[in-house]
Protein backbone atom coordinates (compact mmCIF):
# COMPACT_ATOMS: atom_id res chain seq x y z
CA UNK A 1 0.00 0.00 0.00
CA UNK A 2 1.26 3.55 -0.52
CA UNK A 3 1.92 5.97 1.36
CA UNK A 4 -1.13 8.70 1.53
CA UNK A 5 -0.07 10.85 4.29
CA UNK A 6 2.82 12.87 5.04
CA UNK A 7 3.42 15.07 8.80
CA UNK A 8 3.60 18.88 8.66
CA UNK A 9 6.94 18.07 10.56
CA UNK A 10 8.57 14.77 11.39
CA UNK A 11 7.70 15.30 14.80
CA UNK A 12 4.56 14.34 14.50
CA UNK A 13 3.78 10.94 14.47
CA UNK A 14 0.33 9.86 12.83
CA UNK A 15 -1.70 6.72 12.99
CA UNK A 16 -4.38 5.72 15.49
CA UNK A 17 -3.38 7.63 18.36
CA UNK A 18 -1.59 11.03 16.36
CA UNK A 19 1.46 12.31 19.25
CA UNK A 20 4.06 14.36 19.04
CA UNK A 21 8.32 13.29 19.80
CA UNK A 22 11.33 14.56 20.78
CA UNK A 23 14.97 13.79 20.25
CA UNK A 24 16.19 13.43 24.45
CA UNK A 25 19.44 13.76 25.64
CA UNK A 26 20.16 10.27 26.50
CA UNK A 27 22.75 12.07 29.03
CA UNK A 28 21.18 15.20 30.17
CA UNK A 29 17.38 14.31 29.38
CA UNK A 30 17.36 17.35 27.61
CA UNK A 31 14.39 17.84 24.96
CA UNK A 32 14.50 19.11 21.23
CA UNK A 33 11.95 18.85 18.03
CA UNK A 34 14.76 19.63 15.41
CA UNK A 35 17.53 16.90 13.91
CA UNK A 36 20.47 17.32 16.46
CA UNK A 37 23.81 17.33 16.32
CA UNK A 38 24.59 17.72 19.95
CA UNK A 39 22.82 18.68 23.32
CA UNK A 40 22.75 22.43 23.86
CA UNK A 41 22.50 21.18 27.69
CA UNK A 42 25.20 19.53 28.29
CA UNK A 43 26.86 18.60 24.54
CA UNK A 44 26.87 14.85 24.59
CA UNK A 45 25.64 13.87 21.23
CA UNK A 46 23.32 10.50 22.08
CA UNK A 47 19.45 10.95 21.81
CA UNK A 48 16.73 8.44 22.14
CA UNK A 49 12.63 9.45 20.43
CA UNK A 50 10.96 9.78 23.02
CA UNK A 51 6.73 10.39 23.50
CA UNK A 52 5.15 13.96 24.02
CA UNK A 53 1.88 13.49 26.19
CA UNK A 54 -1.06 14.20 24.16
CA UNK A 55 -2.48 17.04 27.14
CA UNK A 56 -0.90 20.08 28.16
CA UNK A 57 -1.82 23.64 29.51
CA UNK A 58 -1.38 26.94 27.47
CA UNK A 59 1.49 28.78 29.16
CA UNK A 60 1.31 31.58 27.01
CA UNK A 61 -0.43 32.80 23.61
CA UNK A 62 -0.98 35.64 20.97
CA UNK A 63 -3.84 36.12 19.24
CA UNK A 64 -1.72 37.05 15.56
CA UNK A 65 -4.63 39.25 13.64
CA UNK A 66 -1.58 40.70 11.42
CA UNK A 67 0.89 38.51 9.57
CA UNK A 68 3.00 37.81 6.94
CA UNK A 69 1.46 37.79 3.38
CA UNK A 70 0.04 34.09 2.59
CA UNK A 71 -0.25 33.82 6.17
CA UNK A 72 -4.47 33.26 6.75
CA UNK A 73 -5.08 35.17 10.23
CA UNK A 74 -6.44 35.47 13.19
CA UNK A 75 -4.71 32.35 14.69
CA UNK A 76 -3.44 31.67 18.10
CA UNK A 77 -0.08 31.18 18.79
CA UNK A 78 0.66 29.08 22.04
CA UNK A 79 2.98 27.91 23.96
CA UNK A 80 1.82 24.74 25.66
CA UNK A 81 3.45 23.19 28.74
CA UNK A 82 2.84 19.47 28.19
CA UNK A 83 3.89 17.15 31.45
CA UNK A 84 6.70 19.50 31.89
CA UNK A 85 7.71 20.08 28.07
CA UNK A 86 7.31 22.97 26.03
CA UNK A 87 5.77 22.65 22.99
CA UNK A 88 4.89 25.32 20.16
CA UNK A 89 1.74 24.82 18.50
CA UNK A 90 -1.59 26.63 17.01
CA UNK A 91 -4.65 26.26 19.12
CA UNK A 92 -7.63 24.82 17.69
CA UNK A 93 -11.30 24.94 17.87
CA UNK A 94 -11.46 27.93 19.87
CA UNK A 95 -12.64 31.68 19.42
CA UNK A 96 -9.46 33.51 18.60
CA UNK A 97 -10.25 35.93 21.32
CA UNK A 98 -9.48 37.11 24.44
CA UNK A 99 -12.46 36.24 26.15
CA UNK A 100 -12.55 32.78 24.80
CA UNK A 101 -8.78 31.64 25.41
CA UNK A 102 -6.81 32.18 28.95
CA UNK A 103 -3.33 31.98 30.45
CA UNK A 104 -3.57 28.49 32.00
CA UNK A 105 -6.08 26.56 30.39
CA UNK A 106 -6.32 22.88 29.54
CA UNK A 107 -5.78 21.73 25.93
CA UNK A 108 -4.92 18.46 24.48
CA UNK A 109 -3.73 17.51 20.64
CA UNK A 110 -5.74 17.33 17.64
CA UNK A 111 -5.06 16.94 14.07
CA UNK A 112 -6.12 18.15 10.78
CA UNK A 113 -5.45 17.62 6.83
CA UNK A 114 -3.52 20.41 4.96
CA UNK A 115 -5.22 19.13 2.05
CA UNK A 116 -3.53 17.05 -0.65
CA UNK A 117 -0.27 17.69 -3.28
CA UNK A 118 -0.16 17.62 -6.65
CA UNK A 119 0.40 13.59 -6.19
CA UNK A 120 -2.39 13.19 -3.87
CA UNK A 121 -0.64 12.64 -1.09
CA UNK A 122 -2.23 14.55 2.17
CA UNK A 123 0.23 16.37 4.60
CA UNK A 124 -1.43 16.65 8.64
CA UNK A 125 -0.72 19.39 10.95
CA UNK A 126 -1.51 19.34 14.33
CA UNK A 127 -2.83 22.05 16.92
CA UNK A 128 -3.98 21.94 20.83
CA UNK A 129 -7.77 22.39 21.31
CA UNK A 130 -9.65 22.86 24.53
CA UNK A 131 -9.64 19.68 26.63
CA UNK B 1 40.18 58.59 35.96
CA UNK B 2 42.17 55.11 36.02
CA UNK B 3 44.08 54.46 32.31
CA UNK B 4 41.98 51.00 32.18
CA UNK B 5 38.84 52.59 32.41
CA UNK B 6 37.02 52.79 29.23
CA UNK B 7 35.06 56.35 28.36
CA UNK B 8 32.86 57.51 25.42
CA UNK B 9 34.30 60.81 23.89
CA UNK B 10 32.13 61.37 21.34
CA UNK B 11 28.77 60.72 20.71
CA UNK B 12 25.69 61.43 18.13
CA UNK B 13 22.26 60.06 16.85
CA UNK B 14 20.67 61.27 13.79
CA UNK B 15 16.76 62.18 14.03
CA UNK B 16 14.96 58.74 13.59
CA UNK B 17 12.50 58.88 10.97
CA UNK B 18 11.84 58.38 6.78
CA UNK B 19 15.11 59.63 4.55
CA UNK B 20 13.87 58.69 0.87
CA UNK B 21 16.57 60.82 0.20
CA UNK B 22 19.85 59.54 2.01
CA UNK B 23 20.70 55.96 2.06
CA UNK B 24 22.47 54.08 4.84
CA UNK B 25 25.94 55.26 4.33
CA UNK B 26 24.86 59.33 3.95
CA UNK B 27 23.22 58.47 7.74
CA UNK B 28 26.17 56.39 9.25
CA UNK B 29 28.44 59.08 7.84
CA UNK B 30 26.57 61.93 9.40
CA UNK B 31 26.95 60.70 12.41
CA UNK B 32 30.47 59.27 12.24
CA UNK B 33 31.10 62.71 11.39
CA UNK B 34 29.06 64.16 14.32
CA UNK B 35 30.27 61.67 16.43
CA UNK B 36 34.33 62.90 15.71
CA UNK B 37 33.24 66.43 16.23
CA UNK B 38 31.42 66.10 19.17
CA UNK B 39 34.75 63.97 20.47
CA UNK B 40 36.89 66.78 18.81
CA UNK B 41 39.12 64.51 17.39
CA UNK B 42 39.50 62.96 13.45
CA UNK B 43 39.80 60.04 11.94
CA UNK B 44 42.98 60.11 12.30
CA UNK B 45 42.97 59.46 15.79
CA UNK B 46 40.68 56.26 15.55
CA UNK B 47 42.83 53.20 15.72
CA UNK B 48 39.68 50.75 15.09
CA UNK B 49 35.97 50.66 13.53
CA UNK B 50 33.38 48.34 14.28
CA UNK B 51 30.30 49.34 12.34
CA UNK B 52 26.75 47.32 11.76
CA UNK B 53 23.82 47.33 9.44
CA UNK B 54 22.03 44.16 9.81
CA UNK B 55 19.70 44.51 7.06
CA UNK B 56 21.87 45.74 4.40
CA UNK B 57 24.90 44.40 2.02
CA UNK B 58 27.86 42.71 4.13
CA UNK B 59 30.86 45.71 4.05
CA UNK B 60 29.18 48.19 5.66
CA UNK B 61 32.60 49.96 7.67
CA UNK B 62 34.18 49.84 4.38
CA UNK B 63 31.37 51.64 2.68
CA UNK B 64 31.48 54.58 5.28
CA UNK B 65 35.23 55.07 5.15
CA UNK B 66 35.04 55.80 1.88
CA UNK B 67 32.95 58.64 3.02
CA UNK B 68 34.62 60.11 6.23
CA UNK B 69 37.71 58.66 5.84
CA UNK B 70 40.14 55.37 4.63
CA UNK B 71 43.45 55.51 6.95
CA UNK B 72 43.77 51.59 6.96
CA UNK B 73 42.35 50.94 10.45
CA UNK B 74 40.93 47.40 10.71
CA UNK B 75 37.51 47.59 10.36
CA UNK B 76 34.99 44.36 12.08
CA UNK B 77 31.60 44.39 10.45
CA UNK B 78 29.64 43.28 12.98
CA UNK B 79 25.44 41.76 13.41
CA UNK B 80 23.95 40.41 16.00
CA UNK B 81 20.51 40.94 15.48
CA UNK B 82 18.96 44.26 17.62
CA UNK B 83 21.85 43.78 19.93
CA UNK B 84 24.11 44.97 16.44
CA UNK B 85 24.78 48.23 17.72
CA UNK B 86 25.66 47.33 21.26
CA UNK B 87 27.84 44.71 19.73
CA UNK B 88 29.50 46.91 17.46
CA UNK B 89 30.44 49.91 20.55
CA UNK B 90 31.59 46.45 22.63
CA UNK B 91 34.16 45.21 19.96
CA UNK B 92 35.60 49.16 20.01
CA UNK B 93 35.87 48.80 23.99
CA UNK B 94 37.38 45.37 24.13
CA UNK B 95 40.13 46.60 21.05
CA UNK B 96 41.08 49.49 23.54
CA UNK B 97 40.71 47.15 26.55
CA UNK B 98 43.17 44.46 24.61
CA UNK B 99 45.68 47.49 24.14
CA UNK B 100 45.31 47.18 20.58
CA UNK B 101 44.69 51.65 20.05
CA UNK B 102 43.61 54.21 22.27
CA UNK B 103 40.64 55.32 20.52
CA UNK B 104 37.89 53.41 18.51
CA UNK B 105 34.89 54.41 16.66
CA UNK B 106 31.20 52.14 16.55
CA UNK B 107 28.51 53.06 14.31
CA UNK B 108 24.83 51.65 13.54
CA UNK B 109 22.39 52.53 10.87
CA UNK B 110 19.42 50.82 9.44
CA UNK B 111 16.96 51.88 6.34
CA UNK B 112 13.49 50.44 8.13
CA UNK B 113 10.80 53.04 7.03
CA UNK B 114 7.94 51.67 5.11
CA UNK B 115 9.76 47.51 5.75
CA UNK B 116 6.45 46.63 7.90
CA UNK B 117 6.92 43.17 9.41
CA UNK B 118 9.68 41.62 10.50
CA UNK B 119 10.22 37.96 11.06
CA UNK B 120 7.55 34.97 10.34
CA UNK B 121 6.70 34.23 6.51
CA UNK B 122 8.42 32.27 3.74
CA UNK B 123 8.29 31.36 0.23
CA UNK B 124 6.65 28.40 -0.83
CA UNK B 125 9.37 25.60 -1.31
CA UNK B 126 8.44 24.60 -4.97
CA UNK B 127 6.33 25.77 -8.01
CA UNK B 128 4.31 23.05 -7.88
CA UNK B 129 2.63 21.74 -4.42
CA UNK B 130 4.33 18.58 -3.58
CA UNK B 131 4.80 17.56 0.38
CA UNK B 132 8.16 17.10 0.50
CA UNK B 133 9.96 17.13 4.31
CA UNK B 134 12.85 19.70 4.22
CA UNK B 135 14.85 21.62 7.09
CA UNK B 136 15.51 20.46 10.58
CA UNK B 137 12.17 19.69 11.38
CA UNK B 138 11.38 18.01 8.15
CA UNK B 139 8.62 20.34 7.52
CA UNK B 140 6.53 19.79 4.20
CA UNK B 141 5.40 23.61 4.07
CA UNK B 142 6.46 27.05 5.86
CA UNK B 143 5.18 26.53 9.32
CA UNK B 144 4.75 30.33 10.47
CA UNK B 145 1.64 30.52 11.27
CA UNK B 146 0.24 27.16 11.57
CA UNK B 147 2.68 25.94 14.36
CA UNK B 148 2.71 29.37 15.82
CA UNK B 149 4.13 32.37 14.86
CA UNK B 150 7.51 33.64 13.91
CA UNK B 151 6.54 37.24 13.32
CA UNK B 152 8.00 39.89 16.35
CA UNK B 153 5.04 41.45 17.63
CA UNK B 154 3.31 37.77 18.51
CA UNK B 155 7.21 36.07 19.36
CA UNK B 156 6.84 39.17 22.09
CA UNK B 157 3.61 39.53 22.67
CA UNK B 158 4.24 35.77 24.11
CA UNK B 159 6.98 36.57 26.47
CA UNK B 160 4.96 39.49 28.07
CA UNK B 161 1.69 36.96 28.33
CA UNK B 162 4.41 33.93 29.95
CA UNK B 163 5.44 36.63 32.75
CA UNK B 164 1.42 37.09 33.35
CA UNK B 165 1.19 33.48 33.37
CA UNK B 166 4.12 33.37 35.76
CA UNK B 167 3.26 35.74 38.12
CA UNK B 168 -0.32 37.11 37.19
CA UNK B 169 -1.60 41.09 36.47
CA UNK B 170 -0.11 41.43 33.32
CA UNK B 171 -3.42 42.68 31.46
CA UNK B 172 -3.98 44.09 27.92
CA UNK B 173 -4.63 47.63 29.70
CA UNK B 174 -1.34 47.29 31.66
CA UNK B 175 0.30 47.01 28.24
CA UNK B 176 -1.06 49.45 26.99
CA UNK B 177 -0.41 51.61 29.91
CA UNK B 178 3.20 51.15 29.27
CA UNK B 179 2.72 52.17 26.02
CA UNK B 180 1.07 55.23 26.85
CA UNK B 181 4.07 56.15 29.17
CA UNK B 182 6.59 55.71 26.52
CA UNK B 183 4.38 57.90 23.63
CA UNK B 184 3.88 60.46 27.00
CA UNK B 185 7.71 60.63 27.24
CA UNK B 186 8.69 61.15 23.70
CA UNK B 187 6.82 64.52 23.10
CA UNK B 188 10.09 65.81 25.29
CA UNK B 189 12.54 64.06 22.27
CA UNK B 190 13.04 66.11 18.98
CA UNK B 191 14.75 62.95 17.59
CA UNK B 192 11.98 60.91 17.78
CA UNK B 193 10.36 59.48 15.33
CA UNK B 194 6.83 59.56 16.31
CA UNK B 195 6.16 62.78 19.00
CA UNK B 196 2.32 62.06 19.53
CA UNK B 197 1.20 61.86 23.01
CA UNK B 198 -1.52 59.07 22.80
CA UNK B 199 -4.57 58.19 25.21
CA UNK B 200 -4.76 54.86 26.79
CA UNK B 201 -7.85 54.74 24.56
CA UNK B 202 -5.82 55.37 21.66
CA UNK B 203 -3.45 53.25 22.20
CA UNK B 204 -6.19 50.19 23.15
CA UNK B 205 -8.54 51.27 20.14
CA UNK B 206 -5.76 50.92 17.79
CA UNK B 207 -5.17 48.40 14.95
CA UNK B 208 -4.56 44.59 17.29
CA UNK B 209 -1.40 43.40 15.67
CA UNK B 210 -0.75 40.31 17.95
CA UNK B 211 -3.13 40.40 20.92
CA UNK B 212 -1.97 42.01 23.40
CA UNK B 213 0.48 44.43 21.13
CA UNK B 214 -1.45 47.08 18.98
CA UNK B 215 0.59 49.40 16.69
CA UNK B 216 1.75 51.84 19.04
CA UNK B 217 2.90 49.11 20.87
CA UNK B 218 5.31 47.73 18.75
CA UNK B 219 8.35 49.28 17.74
CA UNK B 220 8.69 51.93 15.51
CA UNK B 221 10.43 51.16 11.56
CA UNK B 222 11.95 53.79 10.47
CA UNK B 223 15.71 55.12 9.09
CA UNK B 224 18.30 56.24 11.33
CA UNK B 225 22.23 55.84 12.51
CA UNK B 226 23.91 56.53 15.53
CA UNK B 227 27.77 56.54 16.33
CA UNK B 228 30.13 56.73 19.41
CA UNK B 229 34.15 57.49 19.61
CA UNK B 230 35.02 55.71 22.64
CA UNK B 231 39.18 56.24 24.56
CA UNK B 232 41.29 54.91 27.07
CA UNK B 233 41.09 56.90 30.72
CA UNK B 234 45.39 56.58 29.33
CA UNK B 235 44.91 58.47 26.56
CA UNK B 236 41.79 60.98 27.78
CA UNK B 237 44.18 62.16 30.68
CA UNK B 238 46.53 63.41 27.48
CA UNK B 239 43.35 65.42 25.68
CA UNK B 240 41.55 68.91 27.00
CA UNK B 241 39.57 69.92 29.87
CA UNK B 242 36.94 69.74 28.03
CA UNK B 243 37.13 66.77 26.58
CA UNK B 244 37.65 64.95 30.24
CA UNK B 245 34.80 67.29 31.83
CA UNK B 246 32.28 65.59 29.14
CA UNK B 247 33.31 62.37 28.39
CA UNK B 248 30.81 59.62 30.06
CA UNK B 249 32.64 56.45 32.03
CA UNK B 250 31.65 53.30 30.75
CA UNK B 251 31.23 51.26 33.64
CA UNK B 252 30.80 48.19 32.47
CA UNK B 253 30.23 46.93 28.98
CA UNK B 254 28.20 43.32 28.91
CA UNK B 255 27.31 41.05 26.17
CA UNK B 256 25.58 37.40 26.60
CA UNK B 257 24.08 34.86 24.67
CA UNK B 258 21.17 33.12 26.07
CA UNK B 259 22.39 29.88 28.10
CA UNK B 260 19.91 26.41 27.36
CA UNK B 261 16.83 26.42 29.37
CA UNK B 262 13.93 24.22 29.09
CA UNK B 263 11.72 25.93 26.22
CA UNK B 264 14.39 28.69 25.21
CA UNK B 265 14.63 26.71 21.64
CA UNK B 266 10.44 26.93 21.51
CA UNK B 267 9.95 30.38 22.52
CA UNK B 268 13.05 32.76 22.75
CA UNK B 269 14.58 33.47 26.12
CA UNK B 270 14.96 36.97 26.53
CA UNK B 271 15.10 36.90 30.21
CA UNK B 272 17.71 34.49 31.19
CA UNK B 273 20.37 36.25 29.26
CA UNK B 274 19.33 40.01 30.28
CA UNK B 275 19.24 38.76 34.26
CA UNK B 276 22.99 37.38 33.76
CA UNK B 277 24.21 40.41 31.81
CA UNK B 278 22.61 42.69 34.61
CA UNK B 279 24.46 40.94 37.26
CA UNK B 280 27.72 41.15 35.76
CA UNK B 281 27.16 44.65 34.85
CA UNK B 282 25.94 45.63 38.49
CA UNK B 283 29.38 43.95 39.48
CA UNK B 284 31.40 45.01 36.68
CA UNK B 285 30.64 48.59 37.49
CA UNK B 286 30.13 48.66 41.10
CA UNK B 287 26.77 50.13 40.82
CA UNK B 288 23.14 48.72 42.14
CA UNK B 289 19.94 49.29 40.31
CA UNK B 290 19.06 51.43 43.13
CA UNK B 291 22.06 53.69 41.69
CA UNK B 292 20.16 54.46 38.89
CA UNK B 293 18.97 57.72 37.85
CA UNK B 294 18.17 56.48 33.97
CA UNK B 295 17.39 53.45 32.13
CA UNK B 296 16.73 52.58 28.83
CA UNK B 297 15.35 49.15 27.88
CA UNK B 298 15.02 47.22 24.69
CA UNK B 299 10.65 47.89 24.88
CA UNK B 300 10.71 46.27 21.21
CA UNK B 301 7.20 46.17 22.31
CA UNK B 302 4.89 46.84 25.10
CA UNK B 303 5.28 43.25 26.64
CA UNK B 304 8.51 43.29 26.65
CA UNK B 305 9.39 46.74 28.47
CA UNK B 306 7.20 44.40 31.41
CA UNK B 307 9.65 41.50 31.73
CA UNK B 308 12.66 43.46 31.83
CA UNK B 309 11.98 45.84 34.89
CA UNK B 310 12.36 42.36 36.75
CA UNK B 311 15.06 40.94 34.45
CA UNK B 312 16.81 44.27 35.16
CA UNK B 313 16.42 43.62 38.67
CA UNK B 314 14.75 47.13 38.76
CA UNK B 315 12.20 45.83 41.35
CA UNK B 316 12.01 42.38 43.21
CA UNK B 317 11.52 39.13 41.15
CA UNK B 318 7.93 38.72 40.31
CA UNK B 319 7.08 42.32 40.99
CA UNK B 320 7.04 44.19 37.60
CA UNK B 321 3.09 44.35 37.73
CA UNK B 322 3.44 46.29 40.82
CA UNK B 323 6.36 48.10 39.96
CA UNK B 324 4.87 49.98 36.84
CA UNK B 325 1.73 50.48 38.44
CA UNK B 326 3.41 52.43 41.07
CA UNK B 327 4.16 54.93 38.32
CA UNK B 328 8.03 54.43 39.15
CA UNK B 329 9.33 54.39 35.59
CA UNK B 330 7.63 57.39 34.43
CA UNK B 331 10.02 60.63 33.99
CA UNK B 332 8.57 61.80 37.16
CA UNK B 333 9.43 58.11 39.24
CA UNK B 334 12.25 56.48 41.05
CA UNK B 335 13.54 55.20 38.34
CA UNK B 336 12.89 56.78 34.87
CA UNK B 337 12.88 54.11 32.27
CA UNK B 338 12.77 55.13 27.96
CA UNK B 339 12.61 58.86 29.01
CA UNK B 340 13.37 58.86 25.11
CA UNK B 341 10.32 57.53 24.12
CA UNK B 342 11.20 53.90 23.64
CA UNK B 343 11.82 52.13 20.80
CA UNK B 344 7.94 52.62 20.57
CA UNK B 345 7.93 55.82 19.48
CA UNK B 346 11.48 57.23 19.28
CA UNK B 347 12.21 54.29 16.71
CA UNK B 348 14.11 50.96 15.94
CA UNK B 349 16.42 51.15 13.36
CA UNK B 350 17.90 48.07 14.18
CA UNK B 351 21.79 48.55 14.10
CA UNK B 352 21.23 51.99 15.51
CA UNK B 353 19.26 51.38 18.72
CA UNK B 354 22.34 50.00 20.72
CA UNK B 355 24.79 52.92 19.99
CA UNK B 356 21.08 55.51 20.29
CA UNK B 357 20.07 54.14 23.68
CA UNK B 358 23.64 54.80 24.83
CA UNK B 359 23.76 58.62 23.27
CA UNK B 360 20.24 59.19 25.23
CA UNK B 361 21.76 57.96 28.66
CA UNK B 362 25.13 60.11 27.54
CA UNK B 363 23.13 62.81 27.24
CA UNK B 364 20.98 62.99 30.21
CA UNK B 365 25.06 62.55 31.93
CA UNK B 366 26.39 65.47 30.63
CA UNK B 367 23.64 67.52 31.55
CA UNK B 368 22.36 68.17 27.54
CA UNK B 369 19.08 66.97 27.46
CA UNK B 370 17.46 69.70 27.82
CA UNK B 371 13.61 70.06 28.33
CA UNK B 372 13.79 65.83 28.82
CA UNK B 373 16.62 65.99 31.29
CA UNK B 374 16.74 63.86 34.21
CA UNK B 375 18.08 66.55 36.91
CA UNK B 376 21.30 65.50 38.24
CA UNK B 377 21.43 62.18 36.76
CA UNK B 378 25.07 60.36 37.44
CA UNK B 379 24.58 56.81 36.26
CA UNK B 380 22.56 55.28 33.77
CA UNK B 381 22.06 52.09 32.31
CA UNK B 382 21.49 51.18 28.20
CA UNK B 383 20.29 47.50 27.57
CA UNK B 384 19.28 45.79 24.08
CA UNK B 385 18.03 42.43 23.12
CA UNK B 386 18.45 40.81 19.76
CA UNK B 387 16.61 38.05 19.52
CA UNK B 388 18.29 34.67 18.80
CA UNK B 389 19.67 35.83 20.95
CA UNK B 390 22.10 38.04 22.39
CA UNK B 391 21.90 41.41 25.19
CA UNK B 392 23.99 43.83 25.49
CA UNK B 393 24.65 45.99 28.83
CA UNK B 394 26.16 49.10 29.42
CA UNK B 395 26.24 51.23 32.20
CA UNK B 396 27.38 54.96 32.32
CA UNK B 397 28.31 57.40 34.92
CA UNK B 398 28.79 61.30 34.59
CA UNK B 399 32.89 62.67 34.72
CA UNK B 400 33.96 63.04 37.67
CA UNK B 401 35.75 66.43 36.74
Amino acid sequence: MTITQVPLVDYLVLGDSPHLIANECTKCGARYFDRRNACASCFATDFKKVTIVNEGIVRSFTIVTFAAPGVPVPFVAAIIDCGGTSVRGNLANVEATPEKVTLGMKVKLTTYSLGADDNGLEAIGFGYEPA
Amino acid sequence: MATDDIYILGIYMTKFGKYPDKDTVDLASEAVIAALADAQVTMKDIGVMAAGCLMGQGGIGQMIQKQVGQTGIPVYNVSNACATGATALRTAIMAIKAGECDMGLAVGVEKLAGVGLLGGGGTPKSKNKEWTPQGRFGSVTNVDGLIGTAAMPGTFAQVGMEYGHKYGGATFELFAKISEKNHAHSTLNPLAAYTKRMSLDEIMNDIMISYPNTRPMCSANCDGAAAAVVVSGAKLKTLSLEQQRRAIKVSASILTSDPYQEACQVLPDVNTLTRIAAKQAYEQAGVSPSDLNLVELHDCFATAELVHYDNLMLCEEGGAVDFFNSGATWRDGSMPVNVSGGLESKGHPIAATGIANIWEVCHHLRGEAGPRQIEGAKVGLAHVIGLGSACGIHILEKSAL
